[in-house]
C-alpha cells in the first residue's frame, strides 16, 4: 500500500509558497499572542498553577449544577466554579485559596455538595497552595529554555549553526502555536499540557531532525543542485515516512483522547495539536529558516574534516 | 548477506526472555489482603504467621494464600467480605503488637514471587489514596541550632571569665565585649565551639560575628529533611497504611503518598505534630531545685529528672544499635560539636549516676470552649530510657543495660522519634477509589485500541515488514511493562499517556527503515542489498530523532514533579527500548526470514 505516488515532486520550498507559508505561521503566531495578551488570563491555568481547591463530585443521577452553585453560594462559597465534568452526573467545583480552617473546610465543602441528594461520592479532593503554583510555573518556562537549549547545542554538533537556528525557530512555533491554540480556545491548562508541549518539541524536532538528516545526505549527493532544489527533494522523499509516522503517532492519540477520560482529555489535544503544527513546521519553519540564513553544502562540509564529530554515533 | 551471527540472535532471544519474565508478574491481577507489620519494625517470623493464620482458621476464613515479604506478613483472599473480616479479628487480636492494613496484594504464583519479581506499582491516581505535599520549615531548623551555638559561645565565654553579651538576630551571633583586649581570646574560644563557623569583626573593633557556612547550612538542612523523612516514615507505618511513600522532593518538601486512605483529617494530625528528645540527669535524691518528676513510657520507671538539658534531639546526628565492648546490646548515638562539649562537661563530674531519655512531643488539638473550636498545642513529656553513666564521654556514647531488642527500638526511636524542624502542609490531594479505577480502565481501554489501530495500520501498509514491526512492538510494550516492574517505578495515567505515545513514535524507527528499503528498491538494488542498506541508511536519522526526544525527556525528568515525572519516565523508557526493538529486534526476524537466500522481491 502507498499513500503517496513513488515520487512526489512537490514544490515546498518555492519562493512564493515559503512567503504564503511565512504568512500562515506569522498569522498562527500573531493570533496566539494576541490571544494570550489580551485575555485578562492568558490561559485557563488549571489549580496546579493557581492554587485553590478542586473537587470532583460523582452524583447518582444527573446534576443539577444551578442547585449546587445555590447550595455553594448559600455556604460562603460564592466565588466557587461549576462545571459538567465528562458525564452528566460528574461535577467539577473549582475555588480560590480559602482562608478558612482545612478540616472544617473539607467537612463543609463535603456537606454542601452533598445537600439534598444521597449516594453522592467524592471522587477527588485537591487542596493546592498558590505558592507551588508559582514554582510549578517557573520550572515549566525554566524547562522549556533548557530543553531548547540542549537542542539547539546538540542539532549544532550535529550539523551547522544554522540548521540549529532552523531547528528551534520551528520548536518556538511549535510551543507558541499550541500554547496560544489553547489560550483562543479556553481550553483548560494543567500540568499535562506542559509535559504534552515538551512532548511536542521532542516530536517536531524528530521530524525536523529527520529531515536535515536527508539535506545533509542530498548535498553531498546533489552536487550541482542549489541548497533550495537540494531541499525539496529532501523534503519531498521523506514526505511519506513524515506522514505516516504522523498518521500512527495521531492514530493512538486521538484513541487516548476519546477513551482516555476527562482529565487526560487536555494532554491529548496538547499534543495533537503540537504534532500537527510540528508537521507542518518542520517542512516550512525549519528549512525555511535555514535557508533563509543561506545555508548551503560549503556549511556541512567543514565537519566532514573532523571525521568523530560525524562517526561518533552510528 | 543479511544472516546475524547466531550469538547474536541467542542474545536478542535471551533479552526478550528477560523482558518477558519481569513484565510476567503483572498479568496475574491483585487480591484482596490484609497487611501486618511489626509495630517496632522488627521482622515477622513464620510462627507469628502461622499463629495468625490459626486465628483465622478458628474464625472459619479461609486465606488464599499467605507468606512473608519484605519482612511483613500478606495474607490474601478470594473476596473483599474475607478481607474484612479477618482485618478486623487480626486487628482486634494482635493490634498491640502488629500494624494491620487492608490493602491490594498482586495474585502472584509462589514461583513468580520466590524470583523475587514484583509488578509495576500503581500511582494513586490510578489506585486511589491522599497525597500530601509538606514543607519543612528550614528558617527553624537553622535558628535552632543557631541557639545551640549561641548557648554554646555563651558558656565558652563565661567559663574563660571574659565579661561579654551574646545576641541572635537574623541567623547571626553578635558578641558584643566589654573590653577591646579580650578580642583575640574570646575569636579563639568561639572557633573553639566548632572551627567551621564563620567569624568576622564588628565595625566597633570589640565584637564579634558569627555565622554558619554555606556549606554548614547546607548540611543543616539536609540533616533537618532526612530525619523529619525517617520520622514521617516512622508516624506512616502507625498508621496501618500499606506500601506508603515519603519522598524527598526539591530543597525543602516532603511528599507523603498513601493509598487507599480515604481521610486526610486524622493523617495530617500525626504526620505534622513535631515532637523532640532530651537527655537530663536523673536527681537521685529528688531534693534538687527544678527537679520535676517526668512518667516513663510503657513499662519505664518514672524518675525525678534535673532542671538542666544535656542535649537535645536536634543535636542528635546518628544513632544505631549494635553491642559495645563487653558484649553489650548498646545504642551508639553521635551528637555535634555543640552538645557534645556539654555532654562531655556533664559526664566528666556524674560517673555512676543514672542519665535519662526523655521525649517530648507537641500535639494540636482542637478543644470545644463555649461552642467555638479553638486549637492549641497540648506537650508530652515521657522518659523512654535511663541508664547508668560509665566513663567520660562527648559527643559519641552508647547507652547500656538494655536487650538487643530494645537497643534496636531506641535507636529507631532516636533516629526518626523526632522531627528536625517543623512541617507545614503545603498541598493535599484526595482520590476516590472508584476513580482510579475508571482512570485505569479507561487508560488501558485507550491503550488497547491505539495499539490496534497501529497494528493494523502497519500490517495493511508495510504487508510483512509491517507484521515484524508490528512484533516489535509488541515486545516494546513488553520492555517497557518489564523496565518499570524492574525499576518499582510506580505507573500514573501521565505515566499511560507516555506509552500510549510511545507506541505511536515507536514505529518512526521502522518507518524510516521500510521507506528506506523501498527507495532503495525503486533506485534498483537487489532485495537483499536494499533490506541492507535500508537499515544502514536510516540508522543515522533514527539515532538523531531518538536523542533529541530523548534531551527532551530527561529534561521533563529532572525539572518535573508529579504528573510530568511519571509521563518522562515512561517516555524515555519507551526510546530506549524502542530503539532495540526497532532496529535490532525486527533486523534480527528479517535476517531469519529473508536472509542468507535468494529472493525475487522485498514484501515492504
Amino acid at each position: 500500500m502507498r499513500l503517496l505516488k513513488h515520487k512526489t515532486t512537490i514544490d515546498f520550498l518555492g519562493v512564493t509558497r515559503r512567503k504564503i507559508a511565512l504568512l500562515i505561521s506569522m498569522l498562527f503566531i500573531i493570533t496566539s499572542i494576541v490571544s494570550l495578551f489580551t485575555h485578562e488570563q492568558p490561559l485557563e491555568f488549571g489549580i496546579d498553577f493557581t492554587g485553590g481547591i478542586l473537587l470532583e463530585v460523582g452524583y447518582p443521577e444527573t446534576a443539577n449544577l444551578e442547585t449546587i452553585r445555590n447550595n455553594l453560594a448559600d455556604a460562603g462559597f460564592d466565588d466557587a466554579q461549576v462545571q459538567r465534568f465528562g458525564a452528566d452526573t460528574d461535577v467539577l467545583v473549582r475555588l480560590p485559596p480559602q482562608d478558612r480552617n482545612p478540616d472544617e473546610l473539607r467537612e463543609e465543602l463535603r456537606t454542601t455538595v452533598a445537600a439534598g441528594t444521597s449516594g453522592v461520592e467524592l471522587r477527588r479532593v485537591e487542596f493546592v497552595s498558590p505558592q507551588v503554583g508559582k514554582e510549578l510555573t517557573e520550572r515549566g518556562g525554566l524547562a522549556m529554555i533548557i530543553a531548547l537549549l540542549l537542542i539547539f547545542v546538540y542539532v549544532m554538533v550535529r550539523f551547522q549553526w544554522k540548521f540549529a537556528a532552523g531547528a528551534v525557530a520551528a520548536l518556538v512555533h511549535d510551543v507558541i502555536v499550541t500554547v496560544g491554540f489553547f489560550s483562543i480556545f479556553r481550553f483548560p491548562f494543567d500540568l499535562t499540557v506542559v509535559a504534552a508541549v515538551l512532548a511536542v518539541i521532542g516530536y517536531s524536532l524528530n521530524d525536523t531532525v529527520v529531515a536535515f538528516d536527508r539535506i545533509r545526505e542530498n548535498f553531498f549527493k546533489l552536487r550541482g543542485a542549489t541548497a533550495e532544489e537540494a531541499m525539496n527533494t529532501s523534503i519531498n522523499e521523506m514526505l511519506a515516512r513524515t506522514l505516516i509516522t504522523g498518521v500512527t503517532t495521531l492514530l493512538v492519540l486521538v484513541a487516548l483522547l476519546l477513551l482516555g477520560g476527562e482529565s487526560i482529555a487536555p494532554f491529548s489535544i496538547a499534543l495533537i495539536v503540537g504534532i500537527v503544527v510540528g508537521t507542518y513546521s518542520s517542512i516550512y519553519t525549519a528549512s525555511a529558516t535555514a535557508l533563509l540564513l543561506g545555508v548551503n553544502a560549503q556549511d556541512l562540509l567543514e565537519p566532514v574534516k573532523d571525521p568523530d564529530l560525524i562517526d561518533d554515533l552510528p | 548477506m543479511n544472516r546475524y551471527p547466531t550469538w547474536l540472535n541467542a542474545l536478542v532471544l535471551v533479552i526478550l526472555l528477560t523482558g518477558v519474565l519481569f513484565a510476567l508478574p503483572n498479568i496475574y491481577g491483585s487480591a484482596p489482603a490484609v497487611q501486618l507489620a511489626d509495630v517496632d519494625a522488627k521482622a515477622l517470623s513464620e510462627a507469628q504467621l502461622d499463629s495468625y493464620l490459626r486465628t483465622l482458621q478458628n474464625d472459619g476464613i479461609t486465606p488464599e494464600a499467605a507468606f512473608i515479604k519484605d519482612d511483613r506478613a500478606v495474607i490474601r483472599f478470594n473476596s473483599v467480605e474475607e478481607q474484612q473480616r479477618a482485618g478486623e479479628q487480626l486487628r482486634a487480636r494482635y493490634g498491640s503488637e502488629a500494624n494491620v492494613a487492608l490493602t491490594l496484594a498482586p495474585r502472584l504464583p509462589a514461583w513468580v514471587r520466590s524470583l523475587g519479581l514484583n509488578p509495576m506499582s500503581l500511582g494513586l491516581d490510578l489506585r486511589g489514596g491522599v497525597y500530601v505535599l509538606l514543607e519543612v520549615d528550614m528558617t527553624t531548623a537553622i535558628e535552632n541550632r543557631m541557639r545551640s551555638y549561641e548557648q554554646d559561645i555563651d558558656d565558652r565565654l563565661r567559663e574563660a571569665r571574659i565579661r561579654h553579651r551574646v545576641e541572635l538576630r537574623d541567623g547571626i551571633i553578635t558578641v558584643r565585649l566589654t573590653s577591646a583586649e579580650d578580642i583575640g581570646q574570646a575569636r579563639r574560644i568561639v572557633a573553639e565551639a566548632d572551627p567551621d563557623l564563620l567569624i568576622g569583626d564588628g565595625a566597633d573593633g570589640r565584637s564579634l560575628n558569627v555565622r554558619m557556612t554555606e556549606t554548614q547550612i547546607k548540611e543543616r538542612q539536609d540533616f533537618a529533611i532526612e530525619q523529619n523523612m525517617t520520622t514521617l516514615r516512622n508516624r506512616v507505618d502507625q498508621l496501618g497504611v500499606a506500601e506508603p511513600l515519603v519522598q524527598r522532593q526539591g530543597v525543602d518538601r516532603i511528599v507523603v503518598q498513601l493509598p487507599g486512605v480515604q481521610d486526610p483529617t486524622e493523617l495530617e494530625k500525626i504526620l505534622t505534630a513535631t515532637a523532640t528528645l532530651e537527655f537530663r540527669l536523673v536527681d537521685q535524691a529528688g531534693d534538687l531545685p527544678g527537679s520535676r518528676r517526668y512518667m516513663g513510657r510503657d513499662d519505664e520507671p518514672s524518675q525525678m529528672l534535673k532542671r538542666e538539658v544535656i542535649a537535645s534531639g536536634d543535636e542528635i546526628i546518628d544513632a544505631s544499635s549494635g553491642f559495645d565492648q563487653d558484649g553489650q546490646p548498646a545504642v551508639h548515638i553521635t551528637l555535634d560539636s555543640a552538645g557534645g562539649e556539654r555532654m562531655l562537661a556533664t559526664t566528666r563530674d556524674n560517673v555512676g549516676n543514672l542519665m535519662s531519655t526523655v521525649f517530648i512531643e507537641w500535639r494540636e488539638e482542637t478543644v470545644q470552649r463555649g461552642g467555638v473550636a479553638e486549637k492549641r498545642k497540648v506537650k508530652t513529656e515521657e522518659i523512654i530510657n535511663s541508664a547508668t553513666i560509665r566513663g567520660v564521654f562527648k559527643n559519641r556514647f552508647q547507652i547500656t543495660g538494655l536487650t538487643p531488642l530494645e537497643a534496636r527500638d531506641l535507636a529507631v526511636l532516636l533516629r526518626a522519634g523526632a522531627l528536625a524542624a517543623p512541617v507545614y502542609k503545603v498541598d493535599e490531594r484526595t482520590i476516590g477509589p472508584s476513580l482510579g479505577q475508571d482512570n485505569i480502565d479507561r487508560g488501558f481501554l485507550a491503550i488497547q485500541i491505539g495499539f490496534l489501530a497501529v497494528i493494523i495500520f502497519m500490517a495493511a501498509y508495510y504487508r510483512w515488514f509491517g507484521m515484524i514491526a508490528n512484533l516489535a512492538l509488541l515486545s516494546n510494550l513488553v520492555f517497557i511493562v518489564a523496565v518499570l516492574s524492574m525499576l518499582g517505578a510506580s505507573l500514573t495515567l501521565p505515566g499511560i499517556a507516555g506509552i500510549v505515545l510511545t507506541v505511536g513514535m515507536a514505529v518512526d524507527a521502522n518507518v524510516l527503515i521500510f521507506e528506506r528499503i523501498r527507495e532503495e528498491i525503486r533506485d534498483g538494488a537487489s532485495p537483499q542489498a536494499a533490506i541492507n542498506s535500508g537499515y544502514e541508511k536510516a540508522l543515522s536519522s533514527i539515532a538523531d530523532a531518538n536523542i533529541t526526544t530523548l534531551i527532551a525527556a530527561v529534561v521533563l525528568l529532572a525539572l518535573g514533579t508529579g504528573p510530568i515525572k511519571g509521563f518522562a519516565i515512561t517516555l524515555m523508557i519507551g526510546i530506549l527500548t524502542s530503539m532495540f526493538t526497532a532496529i535490532v529486534g525486527t533486523r534480527s526476524i528479517v535476517n531469519l526470514v529473508f536472509g542468507g537466500r535468494k529472493i525475487t522481491s522485498v514484501p515492504v
